[in-house]
């Protein structure tokens, strides 16, 4: 365990930083699956047709960063062999012994959900796809079931909109609680708040849609593909919508600290004017807080009236900006928490580990594989819209086009 | 000859049927789990005690008496020595306090106090000239409160930490995942993850001793009386006369942790 550099009185038993890069970034990657969530349910339950180009990525996405969000929490356990007493032993009163339970459900939704979207897809497939091999597999994630009569596709999507209205909640959930995690601690000033999930929450709605409008404008870019206006319109204004609510209140919660001035208001004073003061206040407030809100807000407010390369630019750059500002956000919480003793008297220096478990490698990789993964499921399933987007080579038949039916029109 | 249309349907709905099912039993059976679960919990034993099923039952507090601490860090060497403390590491510590004229407060706690204090006055980034001599002085021995509402406790996902029927705050090495959640919640910055265990560690006010009849190593150790433990369950015992006969306060009393560590002499500079 590393030792830090302290300056006032540090509690002897405080030298040492002990939740660190990867507890920052498990807060990062599950809010990233909520906000995924909800923009796919947007357009799957809400009819919000425009995201049709990225619902079904989106959806993917969520899934793709989920699988993941347990792995830094068990590279920082210091018995990561017991991790699953957590599920078999759970302590009811504990905010951590829920997470398991909270985390598979959502899996299980989300997993079903994915199925219900891509079964036609999966029917077809497993008689159309060039290698026999993918044609097995095809039926395999079919589950054998090859129903695609349109009373069967009704009821795929009465079941899909029922589960997407448990999802969101649960989306929700999840990460509220994550939040919860940290607002429930009442020994650490910094963390206690009633706020903290509700906060905690909204930036991961940020950070999920502008992952998904960022991704979304890479790949056409990369590909050479046509860049659907309204799409990345509605992905900017909601983005833009929900960070103005979260910046809102995480300014609100520090004013309420500032104002109320308890006991702790001086150290939590002296906390983000020294050591948080570049990633606070220039990272997550001016970078990535003023400037997106500027930039994204021009795009919102002068609609039809600016082009769409500018918005595509503004929204790719926006976009990688409000990442940045919830990694901040995250960093800002979860280090900035533990950056003071709780003698109130002293600080803590952290240096970030680079090799080690813990350290930044590791974090890279770790936030890699979720882009693995969607790499290797977009080899298998059309992430971008219909089927009739798959690569024409990879299957025997050309796709017949969509035949909207009447009342489901948005299944293929 | 059956259509694989129908074959399928009923596959479907089966499938579907199937889904429900099993997520209405794990839903049951996850909740069955979780309250049995929880009864498991080794609080039930504080809880009977609490509730008075066995009025002989020992309960053990702490007495730190803050104004004669002289601050030699004997019971830091001998917790450390009792208990294969760490380095770097403290179940038990000493800070000093130093009070000077124009308000400022020095608080210190080299090494937590483990081989005492040095003579020459705390470092004060001062000009020479402005050098004064120190108003008044102390020093608070600490060490985990074991408190009766722990934070700590509460937040222990697996249910590693737990309270022993004599109100003794413990942790389970074979359960404990070493997730630091505890470490977070502990408001006295009482514990720490263990290097050599990878478990969570911290003060147990030497559970193996004292339930045979012995004193805390830090307790027996002390030369200044400044640390008084017992049975405060029992009314002739010292340390139920300790409390009956002075005004005692409690760390950080405004979290609500209630703890069973209490001090004599405490100053309102004292966190
Ligand atoms: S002092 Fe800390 S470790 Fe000890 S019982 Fe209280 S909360 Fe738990
Ligand atoms: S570190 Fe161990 S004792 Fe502490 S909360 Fe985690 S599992 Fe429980």
């Amino acid at each position: 365990m590393n030792h830090f550099v302290t300056e006032g009185y540090v509690l002897p038993n405080q030298m040492h930083i002990y939740w660190t890069t990867m507890i920052v970034l498990y807060p990062y990657i599950t809010g990233i699956v909520a906000g995924a969530f909800i923009i796919s349910s947007l357009h799957h339950v809400f009819d919000r047709h425009e995201l049709e180009p990225v619902s079904r990525f989106a959806m993917i996405m969520a899934f793709a960063f989920l699988l993941f969000a347990t792995l830094p929490l068990m590279a920082h356990l210091g018995h990561p062999e017991r991790a699953f007493n957590m599920m078999f032993t759970p302590n009811a009163t504990s905010a951590m012994a829920g997470f398991g339970f909270i985390y598979s459900t959502y899996l299980l939704i989300l997993a079903v959900e994915i199925w219900l979207l891509y079964r036609a897809d999966f029917v077809f497939l497993s008689q159309n796809a060039r290698h026999p091999l993918m044609r097995k597999l095809y039926w395999l994630l079919a589950l054998g079931v090859m129903d695609v009569s349109p009373e069967a596709k009704a009821l795929d999507r009465k079941v899909m909109i029922f589960l997407a209205s448990i999802g969101i909640p649960a989306a929700c959930g999840l990460h509220g609680y994550v939040g919860f995690i940290f607002g429930a601690i009442k020994a650490n000033p910094w963390w206690a708040s009633p706020l903290m999930p509700v906060i905690f929450l909204l930036s991961a709605i940020v950070s999920g849609i502008a992952m998904v409008l960022v991704c979304y404008l890479v790949v056409q870019w990369v590909k050479g593909r046509e860049i659907n206006g309204a799409c990345v319109f509605a992905l900017i204004e909601s983005v833009w919508y929900f960070l103005i609510i979260d910046v809102t209140l995480e300014l609100l919660e520090l004013l309420n600290h500032a104002y109320m001035a308890n006991e702790d208001w001086e150290i939590l004073k002296a906390l983000i004017t020294t050591k948080l003061f570049t990633s606070f206040f220039i990272i997550q407030i001016l970078l990535g807080s003023v400037i997106p809100f500027f930039l994204l807000g021009s795009v919102v407010v002068f609609k039809d009236r600016i082009s769409p390369s500018v918005r595509n630019a503004f929204g790719a750059f926006g976009g990688v900006l409000l990442l940045m500002q919830v990694a901040a956000m995250r960093w800002n919480v979860v280090m900035g928490g533990q950056m003071f003793s709780k003698s109130l008297r002293g600080f803590l220096n952290f240096d970030v580990e680079i090799y080690g478990r813990e350290g930044l490698i590791v974090a890279g990789l770790v936030l890699c594989l979720p882009f693995v993964t969607m790499f290797v499921i977009s080899r298998i399933l059309p992430l971008w819209g219909p089927l009739s987007t798959f690569p024409k080579e990879w299957m025997k038949e050309v796709v017949p086009e969509r035949k909207p039916l009447k009342g489901y029109s948005k299944f293929s | 000859m059956t259509s694989p249309w129908t074959q399928s349907e009923i596959s479907r709905r089966e499938f579907f049927e199937k889904c429900a099912e099993t997520g209405a039993q794990t839903f049951v059976f996850g909740g069955l789990f979780l309250t049995t679960a929880n009864l498991r919990l080794p609080q039930e034993g504080e809880r009977a005690a609490a509730a008075g099923k066995e009025p002989d039952q020992a309960i053990y507090g702490f007495v730190v008496d803050t104004t004669t601490c002289i601050g030699c860090g004997s019971c830091v060497r001998a917790c450390k020595a009792e208990n294969e403390v760490p380095d770097g590491f403290n179940r038990t510590w000493v800070e000093q306090y130093t009070f000077f004229p124009n308000g400022e407060v020095i608080v210190n706690s080299p090494m937590g106090g483990e081989n005492g204090f040095p003579e020459n006055l705390p470092e004060r980034n001062l000009p020479k000239e402005l050098e004064q001599l120190p108003v008044r002085g102390f020093f608070v021995p600490k060490l985990c409160n074991h408190c009766t509402d722990t934070p700590c406790i509460q937040v222990c996902p697996v249910g590693a930490s737990f309270v022993t029927k004599e109100g003794v705050v413990l942790i389970d090495d074979e359960r404990c995942v070493g997730c630091g959640y505890c470490v977070q919640a502990c408001p006295f910055g009482s514990r720490f993850l263990n290097p050599d265990t990878m478990c969570a560690d911290k003060c147990t006010w030497c559970y193996h001793r004292i339930t045979k009849g012995l004193m805390p190593a830090c307790v027996q150790a002390c030369p200044a009386k400044a640390r008084i433990f017992g049975n405060v369950s029992d009314p002739n015992s010292e340390i139920s006369r300790i409390l009956a006969t002075n005004r005692v306060q409690v760390l950080k009393s405004y979290l609500g942790t209630r703890p069973r560590t209490r001090y004599i002499g405490l100053d309102s500079e004292v966190v």
